[in-house]
Parts: structure tokens; C-alpha cells; sequence
């Protein structure tokens, strides 16, 4: 039995998903066993998004998706048919960084960088859904990204910074 | 008169270079480079540790659609080509047998990395599983198997035995010395892995009648070398693109599956990208773990009497740099101390385990841990106070304290003090609470050499090409910062480009703490360079000798004492063609042969680390209080970063302490692969309270006195916190890391002999 919009190619199952990412609606073909994180990078070419586990463990994968931050490698792309994405790419809007992506720069949240894209989403979804944490809840909000670089103090400073400033 | 922007010179904090890139996601690491037309390759691996190959069928991996190549061993050159920074001695691919737990046997490559990973399964390797050896004990056995065949080392003692190579130093006669106590224990160091969140990546092109290397790397030189070599190409034909990696701690210093790659871009005449998982990144790098024993001998007053220290580092299959971290890392063993008679044993010891390799302290995390902590247990059996033995003991600057090497560089007495303050040393605490303090050491490096240059450019805008690798610790930043103090530019205007063999002048490499010392001063060098020129254009320009013209930072100062710009003067001197004034800066630390490493430090990173804690007596979890980290940096050209570098290198040293460790099971395999068995500190696991402070004394050899920095906050970590455990408990553990389970075990211990003395006094 075979879905209207699936096919077979190579031996590969193929579907169509329809997709919004960073504001922008897109229909995939997408191969049906692919993650989230595999079709955001391999096929929309957005590779801030990062591999690091695949286990949903370390984070460095995080997406936005439909406002709640998920480890792509976890999700299918096809349980993401009909979501809104952002990633990364999608924050800084005309070159100017958010006030949180600044504040990771002034305070000192990033060394090598691996993890600084999913440390800013869920930094960005923590303060989308959570205006005023307290520094517990923002140590909380991020525990599921590792950073090797233990940056986690100043990263906390930054995530408090731009909360205090009334920006998210 | 200063024409620097306040904050973008020396001392200042500007925002990082490369940060922008890494807050957007535009920031390309090698696994987020394609190329057109690029394959995707895939590791075929065995189960085990170590396996005789009988025979590889590639036949139906071949078969399969959008496959192009499987390479084994048999499609590489005969003899099979060796490379290691240290020994020749690791395979391009294993050959006959495997000798570690995820050793490649063939390499796929393909149109997708579906089809590499479905054909790695179609790959039929038969083979016999060997007995393998992944402990000291095992491996010293004289029935153990030898990992390496002794004709990899002809003429060498050794070849006979597991034992790679053995490192001796000392001073003084340590049998004849006499001590009023002696403390032997023995310290057992785990396993762990450097765990880079960057997973090693690799790309690999026919590049004309050459090749091109993309890879995580730390040395691109060192890479291009060992490539060159392999492929019998000339320096000049292999282009290594280094793009700034994702972490890599010392897991990314030398090459690893570059070689193999370039024969596969080579077979199929097309670009191929190799992505390990984290999974295989841990198959790739580790820290070599030790079982070290010390002896020390103490006077009533707690004056070190002698150090007799035998170490054993259990290194992998191949020696990758590790028989050098041992060396290294032992050399120092003794610590930062007044030690008048000293013997170190130290031994590098092979193993059927992944290859252990540099990692952040290089070696002397390790037998920190063995000697702090036997200093912790000598002062406690004296009845003296563990800070008051250190200070006592500890070298004062201008002392040669490793009689044959540099001598103390530092007041270090001010970073125990500061750290001691900073605590609260010798201030009451709340009950159930310990508090621990130890000191690191280690030698900076022994050889450098750096190239840079720096190109003023016509519009008053600069470009640094330097050869270093800015994995985090924040390179970039750096040497922007000397070029905005010495010319004058904006730090905005400045590019410095780094990762390419092709076009950026040559670096030894990035390790050891070096770059702010080695290739800060060919970058300050070749500032000085563009400076000459301008003063000559100057003399030129106003018709005065050479020898009339100063120049200071960003000016050139003409003899009636008006001060032109820099970029004034160059625009005038460049005239109606413009063009650009370059610089070139060279350092080098020399090699000194007769020197038991091949050269002196070039300056020693010290730590000091005091730790607060409290135990759980129910759990055996322990929570760190507080955790204090001073260290002697010398001059803090970036205070922020230093900052970044010694707080992670804290939290990186808790790793270690509370979590890490690798598990074998009994044939060698590595049981707890990945990130969910294996852990490393998350934001929920920092300290309550993590304080750093440095200190600044301008006495470093880099530019502006700075020494290098980045090792030092994690040598002494976890003698610090079994030393605060102690206080707390009355436990006493040895062996790391301080697990729950195994901080539980120690109390009941404790809890036992408390209730046997009862008992027998009753």
C-alpha cells in the first residue's frame, strides 16, 4: 500500500512535504527515512544546523519548529510536513544581528562555535516562550546543548543580559 | 598621541573574530563545505579489538547503484604506507590485522551518504578475533601479545615488549636522600576522549597534478607533510584547507584518515567528504589513562625531601604523538616545587585501544593528580596545612627548579595567595563541607616556528595571513589586536586569513599554547616590518635619513616632533599607483638536542585551584560549591578570552574528575560509544560558583609579556576536588573519576573503619 504522495525510487521511499522555513513556505521532495536535520542541511543547503550525536543528546542539531525547540536528528522531515522551521539562518534579519546574537558576542558565549547555533535557538524559544528566566531556568533552558568549550557561564550571561534588556 | 579605537587594541575585549559568522550559522566547518560532484565516503569497521583479516569480498558492495570505489588495503601501494608524527607506524588502512576497536578495514565511496553507508554493509570482511590487551597490567603481561611487530622498530630494545618507550629524569640522588616521612600511593587516570563537538571531517580533491586536503586539522603543515609523503607529491602539490575546526582540544593535531581519503579522491578522480560520527571520532582520539605511583618524602615541616614517581601511560595501537605526552607531560612531574632530589620513570605502553593522542595538558593532568594528591596526603599526616605545604615548597621566579631547563618564570606564590583568598582559605564553613587546593604546571613549548604577514593596504586597512588554527581559544582576535596596536587600524578593517598551505606563509603548528607567544610575535614582527617601510617612505617623503624617524603604534614620529599617522604617511608614499606595503614576521624557538625534550619551555603555564564541596553522604554526589581558578598569564592581551579559555578549561577539568571515562568490556571493545553513555558536563553541572582571576606580572615572552594560557585551569582540577572531598568525608579515592558510585563506596569505607574503632575502643 502506498501513500498518494509517496514514491519509490532506488529503493528509497519518497514523499512531499510542505514546509515553512524561516518565513518562507517550500515543498520537498524528501526521502521518507531522512531527518529533519538531514533535509534542512543536505537539501535546503541551511547548515547552520549542526551533526554532533545523532542521538539527541548534545544539541548542536536544535531547530525552532512551530515554536518549540526539537533535536532534528530525532525527527523525520515527514513528521515536520506542515511545520513552521526557523533556524539559525533565520534570526539576523538584513544583516543585523538579534540582541540576544549580540549579546552572545559581548559577553563571551562563543569560542569554536560548533554548538552556538543551537545554544542561540534555545536561548531564542526559551525567551520566546519565557520573557523574564531566572538564571536556574536559563542553566535549565540550555542543558540540552553541549558546549565543550564549557562557555556555559558566560553563555547564561548572555541569555540574562538580553532577558534583563526586555528583548528576546 | 594613541590612533588606536578605544577597546580594539591591546587589553581590550572587541567582539571575536569569526564571532558574527558563528551566531548566524554562516560559519563553514569542513562538514558544511560540498563540492560539486562530490562523493560521500564510509568507513567499513569489525567489532572487536583486534582481528587477524582472512579476507575482504568488496564484490557486492561494488555492485550496488551510486557506489564507485571500495578501497582495502590491497588497492593501496605495497608496502603499505605508514605515517605518525612520532613513529611511522599506523597504516594508511589496516593491513593483515586490526589492532583496535573501529579500525577501518575498507573505505566506500558513493554519489550519496546513503549509498556509502548501505554499501559499508555489503563489505564481507572474514576474520579471526584475536586476544586483545586494554589494560596496563595486560599489556606489561610478558604473555601479553605484542601490539606492534617488533620490525617496526629494529635495533629498539624494546620492540620485544608492549612498552613503547621509556622516559627518565632526575636530579639528585633520591636513595641516598633521607626524609623524616615517606608516602607512597598509587593514582589511577581514566580513559576519556576529547569529545569535540565538531565530529573529525575530512574532504579530499584531485587539485591538478595534485591533491587538496580539507580537514578539521590543527597542522595543516604537519598534514601537508604526511600526505606529501604518502602520495610521493612535492610539498608544493598538496594545498591542505584547514577551516577553523569545531573544537578539537588536541584530538586534531595530526592526521588520521587524510591519507586514506586522498587515495580514494584519487581512485575515483572525484572530490570525497568523509564525516565521522561522534561515534567514530571517539574510535579516533583519546587521553591516555595512567596508573602513576608516587613516592615522596617529606621533613617534619613539611619540606619536600625527594619524588620518586613511576608512570605508566596506557597509549593505543599506534603511537600517534602519546609516547611525547608522556615524555612531556611527565617531564614537570614534580610540579612547581623546590625538589632536591627527584626520579621519574615514565612509560609509554602500547595497547589494542584507540590510539591516545594530545589533549588539553598533554599529558600532565595526569600526574598532577598522582603528586597534588600526595602532597595533600603528606600534609595531612604532618598535621600541616596543605596550603602552607605548598607555599612552603613552592619555586621562587629565577629558580631552577628542573635544574637543566628554564627557571621559574612567575611569582607563582601570588596565584596560590590569590586563589587561598579567594576561597576563603582557613575561613569557617558550613558543616558537611571540604575545601581542596592544588597547583598545575606545565612546560610551554620547546620548538616554534612562525611565519605571518601583514599587508597594510591602500585604503588604511590591514590583512594577516597567519597559519595558525583558531579552534575556539580565539586566535583570530589576537592577532587583530596586535595589528590594531601597532598600525593603528580599526579592528573592523582588519582580515586575518588562516587554513591554507597555499597561500598563508608556514606554521610549525597549534598546540601547546603557543600561538599567542610564537605567532604573536612574527605578527608583531611583521607589524615592525610594515613600520620600517613607512619610516623609510617618511624619510623619504620629507627629505631626512632613515635613522631621523621613529615610529610608535599607528605613527610615525618625525625629529621636530610632529607625529603623521601611519596611514597618512602611506598614502603619500604610495603615490597616484597605490598598492600596499607588506610586512613579514618571523619566531622561533630553537631546538636545543642536548635537552632531555629537544628544547627548554618557552614559559610555563601555572595554574592555582581551590575548590569548595559538598558531598551527599546518601548518593555519594558531590556538588562543587565553589571553584576558584587563578592563573599567571603573563599579560591578558584579550582579558574576555582569557576568561572564556581558563573557566572552560575548569569545567573541561570536571569532566575528568566527576564523569569521563571510557568502559571495555573484557575482548576490548568500547562499551559506552557516544554522547548518551558517555558524559560530559552540561550547563546543570558547573559549579555553583565558578570565579576566575589572573595574574598579570608582564613577564611573558609573547608580545606585551603575555605567556601563553589556555591548559593551565585544568591540570589541577581534580586533585582539588578529591582534596575537598576529603575535608568533607574523611574519603579517601585514588582512582577517577569521582562517580557517585564510587564517592559512596569510600564513605561506606569510611563509615566502616569509624565503626570498627568504635567498636575495638569499647
Amino acid at each position: 500500500m502506498t501513500d498518494h504522495a509517496s514514491s519509490v525510487s532506488g529503493g528509497t521511499s519518497r514523499r512531499t512535504i510542505s514546509l515553512t522555513v524561516n518565513g518562507r513556505a517550500r515543498s520537498l521532495d524528501v526521502a521518507a527515512h531522512h531527518t529533519l536535520l538531514e533535509v534542512v542541511r543536505d537539501d535546503l543547503g541551511l547548515t547552520g544546523a549542526k551533526e554532533c550525536c545523532l542521538v539527541g543528546e548534545c544539541g548542536a542539531c536544535t531547530l525552532i519548529v512551530d515554536g518549540r525547540t526539537v533535536d532534528s536528528c530525532l525527527m523525520l522531515a515527514m513528521e515536520a510536513d506542515g511545520a513552521e522551521v526557523t533556524t539559525i539562518e533565520g534570526l539576523a534579519t538584513d544583516g543585523h544581528l538579534t540582541p540576544l546574537q549580540k549579546a552572545f558576542l559581548d559577553h563571551g558565549g562563543v569560542q569554536c562555535g560548533y554548538c552556538i547555533p543551537g545554544q542561540v535557538l534555545s536561548a531564542h524559544a526559551l525567551l520566546s516562550n519565557h520573557p523574564h528566566p531566572s538564571v536556574a531556568e536559563i542553566e535549565e533552558g540550555i542543558a540540552g546543548n553541549l558546549c565543550r568549550c564549557g562557555c556555559y557561564r558566560q553563555i547564561v550571561d548572555a541569555i540574562a543580559a538580553t532577558a534583563g534588556a526586555g528583548e528576546g | 598621541m594613541s590612533h588606536i579605537n578605544d577597546g580594539d587594541g591591546i587589553g581590550g575585549s572587541p567582539n571575536r573574530g569569526g564571532g558574527r559568522e558563528r551566531v548566524t550559522g554562516a560559519q563553514d566547518y569542513v562538514a558544511d563545505l560540498g563540492m560539486p560532484d562530490m562523493l560521500h565516503a564510509h568507513l567499513v569497521t569489525l567489532d572487536c579489538a583486534r582481528a587477524r583479516i582472512l579476507s575482504i569480498d568488496t564484490t557486492e558492495a561494488v555492485r550496488q547503484p551510486g557506489v564507485h570505489a571500495v578501497l582495502t588495503a590491497a588497492d593501496l601501494p605495497d608496502p603499505m604506507p605508514r605515517f605518525g608524527p612520532q613513529f611511522e607506524d599506523r597504516p594508511v588502512i589496516a593491513i593483515g590485522e586490526v589492532r583496535y576497536h573501529g579500525e577501518p578495514v575498507a573505505i566506500v565511496a558513493a554519489e550519496t551518504r546513503d549509498a556509502a553507508e548501505a554499501a559499508a554493509r555489503l563489505v564481507r570482511v572474514e576474520y579471526e578475533e584475536l586476544p586483545a590487551v586494554h589494560t596496563i597490567e595486560g599489556a606489561l603481561d610478558p604473555a601479553a601479545p605484542l601490539v606492534q611487530d617488533p620490525e617496526l622498530r629494529p635495533g629498539d630494545r624494546l620492540a620485544g615488549t608492549n612498552v613503547l618507550r621509556e622516559h627518565r629524569i632526575g636530579w639528585g640522588d633520591v636513595d641516598a636522600a633521607s626524609a623524616d616521612l615517606v608516602v607512597e600511593h598509587t593514582y589511577d587516570f581514566p580513559m576519556v576522549t576529547q569529545f569535540a563537538i565538531e565530529p573529525h571531517a575530512f574532504m579530499a580533491a584531485p587539485d591538478g597534478d595534485g591533491i587538496a586536503i580539507w580537514s578539521s586539522i590543527q597542522h595543516p603543515y604537519w598534514l601537508q607533510r604526511v600526505v606529501a609523503k604518502v602520495l610521493n607529491l612535492p610539498l608544493a602539490k598538496v594545498r591542505v584547507y584547514a577551516p577553523d575546526p569545531g573544537g578539537a582540544f588536541g584530538g586534531k593535531q595530526h592526521a588520521k584518515y587524510e591519507p586514506l581519503l586522498a587515495f580514494l579522491a584519487l581512485a575515483t578522480g572525484r572530490p570525497v567528504r568523509l564525516v565521522l560520527s561522534l561515534e567514530e571520532s571517539f574510535q579516533a582520539v583519546r587521553r591516555a589513562s595512567s596508573s602513576i605511583r608516587v613516592r615522596t618524602g617529606f621533613q617534619d615541616d613539611g619540606t619536600i625531601a625527594f619524588q620518586d614517581i613511576a608512570a605508566d601511560y596506557l597509549i593505543g595501537a599506534y603511537a600517534d604523538i602519546a609516547d611525547r605526552v608522556v615524555g612531556k607531560g611527565t617531564y614537570p612531574g614534580c610540579g612547581p616545587y623546590r625538589v632536591p632530589a627527584a626520579r621519574i620513570l615514565a612509560r609509554s605502553v602500547l595497547s589494542h585501544t584507540t590510539p591516545s593522542t594530545a589533549f588539553r595538558g598533554f599529558g600532565a593532568p595526569q600526574i598532577n593528580w598522582a603528586v597534588e594528591s600526595n602532597l595533600d596526603e603528606g600534609a595531612i599526616q604532618l598535621g600541616i596545612d596543605r596550603l602552607d605545604l605548598r607555599l612552603r615548597n613552592l619555586a621562587r621566579r629565577g629558580e631552577a627548579f628542573i635544574p637543566f631547563d628554564t627557571p621559574a618564570d612567575g611569582d607563582w606564590d601570588q596565584s596560590v595567595r590569590r586563589a587561598a583568598d579567594m576561597i576563603g582559605w582557613g575561613t569557617p564553613m558550613p558543616e558537611g563541607r571540604g575545601r581542596g587546593i592544588a597547583v598545575g604546571i606545565k612546560s610551554g613549548p620547546t620548538t616554534g616556528l612562525s611565519h605571518a604577514t601583514v599587508r597594510l593596504l591602500v585604503d588604511g586597512s590591514a590583512v594577516v595571513s597567519a597559519g595558525t588554527s583558531d579552534m575556539g581559544q580565539g586566535a583570530r582576535t589576537i592577532f587583530a589586536q596586535i595589528v590594531a596596536e601597532e598600525l593603528g587600524v580599526p579592528i573592523k578593517w582588519i582580515a586575518v586569513h588562516m587554513g591554507d598551505t597555499a597561500t598563508v606563509p608556514y606554521d610549525q603548528q597549534t598546540s601547546a599554547s603557543r600561538s599567542t607567544v610564537l605567532m604573536g610575535n612574527a605578527i608583531l614582527n611583521a607589524c615592525r616590518d610594515v613600520a620600517s617601510k613607512l619610516a623609510a617612505m617618511a624619510a623619504r617623503l620629507n627629505a631626512l635619513e632613515v635613522a631621523e624617524v621613529e615610529t610608535g603604534r599607528g605613527y610615525v614620529r618625525l625629529p621636530d616632533g610632529r607625529e603623521l599617522p601611519m596611514f597618512d604617511v602611506m598614502r603619500s608614499g604610495l603615490g597616484p599607483l597605490g598598492g600596499e606595503v607588506v610586512g613579514f614576521g618571523e619566531a622561533r624557538k630553537e631546538a636545543d638536542p642536548s635537552h632531555p625534550l629537544g628544547g627548554s619551555a618557552a614559559f610555563f603555564e601555572f595554574n592555582c585551584t581551590a575548590i569548595e564541596a559538598e558531598v551527599d553522604r546518601a548518593t555519594g554526589d558531590v556538588t562543587v560549591i565553589r571553584h576558584v581558578t587563578v592563573s599567571d598569564v603573563g599579560k591578558a592581551l584579550n582579558p574576555l578570552q582569557v576568561t572564556m579559555q581558563d573557566e572552560g578549561a575548569a569545567i573541561m577539568g570536571l569532566g575528568h574528575t566527576f564523569m569521563e571515562h571510557f568502559i571495555h568490556d573484557e575482548t576490548g571493545r568500547i562499551r559506552n560509544l557516544g554522547a548518551i553513555d558517555y558524559r560530559i558536563p552540561t550547563s546543570m553541572d558547573v559549579p555553583l560558583s565558578l570565579e576566575s582571576d589572573i595574574i598579570e606580572n608582564g613577564d611573558g615572552p609573547g608580545p606585551y609579556g603575555a605567556k601563553g594560557m589556555s591548559e593551565g585551569a585544568l591540570l589541577c582540577v581534580a586533585a582539588a576536588v578529591a582534596g575537598a572531598v576529603r575535608e568533607a568525608t574523611g574519603a579517601v579515592i585514588r582512582d577517577l573519576p569521582l562517580s557517585p558510585e564510587r564517592v559512596w563506596r569510600a564513605l561506606q569505607e569510611v563509615d566502616a573503619t569509624a565503626t570498627d574503632a568504635e567498636g575495638s575502643g569499647s
